[in-house]
């Protein structure tokens, strides 16, 4: 394997409170040094980071690939290939593929489909109940070895909460974090936005926020009386964030992660009827939005993810409640990260550490730092880099993003996953 | 998307919405039905502006007072009329709303007049149709029917003359109803007073204040003083789902009889885009008092329509 020697450039490493300019050394896969005076190292391949950051690869929580099943819609190397040009080199996919992610085989299918790609590093998230229809229990063991990184139902909701409690019971047997996007399902009644101003105008079918705070109380007074490790992901309301907050300080083991658009675009940003705005949980309040960053610069919501859900084009052609919801947004998590940091709603380190450090300590993997020993997965950005979202720049199939057009700022420029070049601007 | 409904030259293209209209627009529309209203009485009672147009009326929900206004208002314009009853027809083999379009779109038309059960779908088609190609939104879903808002103001009109001073009472289903969500726009648009709304809570959408009017939930105290009253459809519907309990009780707390209608002005006039649920919404009294200008709606609905249609297809040929 060739030994990578990545120069100066700005070294952010939460985990390990690296906040500075120097070089990073790479040998046989793994980090080797960083900011240490290495004798000895030959480099097979000198990067040059001048101007820009260095930090481990980011981790996300939630990326859909639509693979297996729909292929039409993306591929695992079209959409890993995507990750790796947006410095994401180890994301989770969550378990409603076609066929459901419930047996070792279509476990077997995908990894091998990802080491084919050799781009990011892909892991499972397991059905919590067979085929994902809420009534029998998956067989969790056999998925955590075949190699699931989590349990969950994706948005398929759940029998009772009888079934909840059992499976909740049953995945802390085994020790696996129960990853859920909240959402009561008679309360969001089918709605495609916000229950607000804008659905009140346009006569939309609409979400209250009560039915994702709801949700998650009950998944709180659940995971405090099974001892579940739960996670939620995508929260979207200040409600949630309460709620959140107060379960950590009572000590309950939850983390909480927030889609990346979520803390950019509100019900007021809406273009009318346009679906690349159709998205799940909708967009909220400008009062929720300032909440969702709050929550995240205090440590209510730990990480960041991107809710990856590349769309083919009939599928958001259409009046507005008939369109698929969800946004391509791989390509978009870092320069959006970054105009937080530029907003001040962050530091740039917290920004990195939701991005990295966090979610591989919720997953439990050995990912996301810079540390001597652990795989070098690392992401190197320019910061200031401008790009239009376009055709040319853009790598995900799915071009269904209300950001298209845009310029934004801060690209990056390389990406290693274990060692390996993946992606290189 | 309010640039949707206009073409280059600010004119009336397409009529999607009440939202992104001028005050202007909305009077040159009420100016323009008003000089087709007296057409009616006469003996022929046509004039040829469309004639040599292609008009399809599309309407994936049923109806018969709408459907039927918009084929004698293009019929009296000249235009040529084919109407399709869709619900019926290809959408249920699973040809998706755009083929059912693009198809029609072949046959050389020059207006759809549509109606569907999805908020947005006028958009969806205005904005996925051939440029030379005027749609007419007859009401989609909860969001808009703009045309029986524009009749509904022709009508007030002609009661009441100026809007400055009116105060104006909405009752029933607010948040199902497309038809107040257009009266509202209008309402504001050209300058009204005061626009209140009454119902129970289940019926009315969150934060409907941000529509500019004020919400009532008790009939009496919405009611007072006001010199229109515009009643909505109850649709049985509303019972099954829990918003809710009877017809009896609704029309216990909501119903217009005679002694609530005493609350607003002696002069106030009724109103209800029909069809009327006698006895549930309002008493059969009202309905066919004096006070009622019911069926007077009717009929102006074909001359706002021709009006509306007329001006579309206009600004559409001026263009070309």
């Amino acid at each position: 394997m060739k030994k990578i020697h990545i120069s100066n450039g700005h070294i952010i490493d939460p985990a390990n409170n690296i906040d500075q300019q120097g070089s990073v050394y790479i040998a046989d896969g793994k980090i080797f040094a960083v900011n240490e005076q290495v004798s000895d190292f030959t480099a097979d391949i000198s990067i040059d980071a001048s101007n820009s950051i260095v930090c481990p690869g980011f981790v996300d929580l939630s990326v859909r690939l639509r693979d297996p099943g729909q292929s039409y819609k993306g591929t695992i190397l079209s959409e890993t290939m995507a990750a790796a040009s947006a410095g994401v080199t180890t994301l989770c996919l969550p378990p409603d593929t076609s066929p459901v992610i419930d047996t070792q085989a279509v476990i077997e299918l995908i990894a091998d489909k990802a080491e084919k790609a050799s781009y990011a590093q892909v892991y499972p998230i397991g059905a919590l109940t067979h085929k994902l229809a809420g009534s029998e229990l998956s067989s969790m063991f056999a998925l955590k070895e075949a190699g699931c990184i989590a349990v969950s139902n994706a948005t398929a909701p759940l029998a009772s909460l009888l079934v909840l409690r059992r499976a909740m019971e049953y995945a802390s047997s085994h020790n696996l974090l129960v990853m859920y996007q909240p959402d009561e399902a008679s309360l969001s009644n089918q709605g495609c936005v916000h229950e607000g101003a804008f659905a009140t105008r346009y006569g939309l079918p609409c979400i209250p926020e009560a039915a994702e705070s709801i949700a998650v109380a009950q998944y709180l007074e659940l995971a405090d009386l099974t001892g579940c490790r739960l996670h939620f992901s995508q929260i979207s309301c200040r409600r949630s964030a309460i709620k959140i907050q107060q379960a950590k300080k009572y000590g309950l083991k939850v983390t909480a992660d927030v889609a990346i658009h979520q803390l950019h675009l509100t019900e007021d940003d809406i273009e009318p009827f346009n679906s690349s705005f159709h998205v799940l949980p909708p967009f909220r309040t400008k009062k929720d939005k300032q909440s969702l960053r709050e929550s995240l610069a205090n440590g209510t919501i730990d990480i960041i993810c991107s809710d990856h859900q590349p769309h083919d084009i009939d599928a958001k052609l259409g009046a507005f409640p008939e369109t698929e919801p969800g946004i391509s947004s791989l390509e978009t998590l870092l320069p959006l990260t970054l105009r937080l940091v530029q907003d001040n709603a962050i530091t740039l380190s917290q920004g990195i550490a939701a991005l990295t450090q966090n979610p591989a300590e919720t997953l439990g993997i050995q990912r996301g730092t810079l540390t001597s020993g652990l795989p070098a997965d690392i992401c190197i950005f320019d910061p200031a880099l401008s790009w239009i979202v376009n055709q040319d720049t853009w790598k995900s199939a799915g071009h269904n993003t209300p950001f298209w057009g845009q310029t934004l700022k801060g690209r990056v420029t390389h990406a290693l996953q274990s060692g390996e070049i993946i992606y290189a601007l | 998307m309010t640039n949707l409904q206009l073409n280059k030259e600010g004119k009336l293209k397409h009529f999607l919405s009440i939202e992104g209209l001028s005050k202007e627009s909305l009077t040159e529309i009420l100016d323009t039905a008003e000089s087709f209203s007296s057409m009616s009485e006469q003996r022929v009672k046509k004039v040829p502006l469309l004639r040599g147009k292609t008009i399809v009326i599309l309407f994936f929900e049923n109806s018969t007072r709408t459907r039927t206004t918009f084929e004698l208002a293009a019929t009296r314009l000249s235009a040529d009329v084919l109407t399709m009853n869709i619900s019926t027809s290809a959408t249920s083999k699973g040809e998706s709303l755009l083929d059912t379009i693009r198809n029609l779109e072949a046959m050389h038309v020059d207006m759809f007049v549509v109606r569907h059960a999805i908020s947005g779908a006028g958009h969806f088609i205005a904005q996925n149709a051939a440029p030379h190609i005027s749609v007419i939104n007859a009401g989609d879903g909860q969001h808009a029917h703009p045309t029986q808002a524009m009749l509904d103001m022709f009508t007030i009109r002609q009661y009441k003359h100026d809007f400055k001073e009116l105060k104006v009472a909405i009752i029933g289903d607010i948040l199902h109803s497309r038809v107040a969500r257009s009266q509202i726009q209008a309402l504001n648009t050209l300058g009204t007073k005061e626009v209140r709304v009454i119902a129970p809570k289940t019926l009315l959408p969150a934060h409907v204040e941000s529509l500019g009017v004020k919400a009532f939930n008790s009939i009496e105290e919405g009611l007072a003083g006001v010199d229109v009253i515009i009643m909505l459809r109850l649709q049985k519907e509303r019972m099954t789902s829990a918003l809710l309990p009877t017809e009896r009780e609704y029309f216990k707390c909501f119903g217009l009889t005679e002694k609530r209608l005493k609350l607003a002005k002696s002069n106030a006039i009724v109103m209800h885009p029909g069809p009327i649920n006698r006895g549930v919404e309002i008493e059969s009294c009202i309905a066919d008092g004096p006070q009622s200008v019911i069926l007077q709606q009717v009929g102006n609905g074909i001359a706002v329509r021709m009006a509306i249609m007329s001006l579309t297809l206009q600004s559409n040929i001026e263009a070309l």
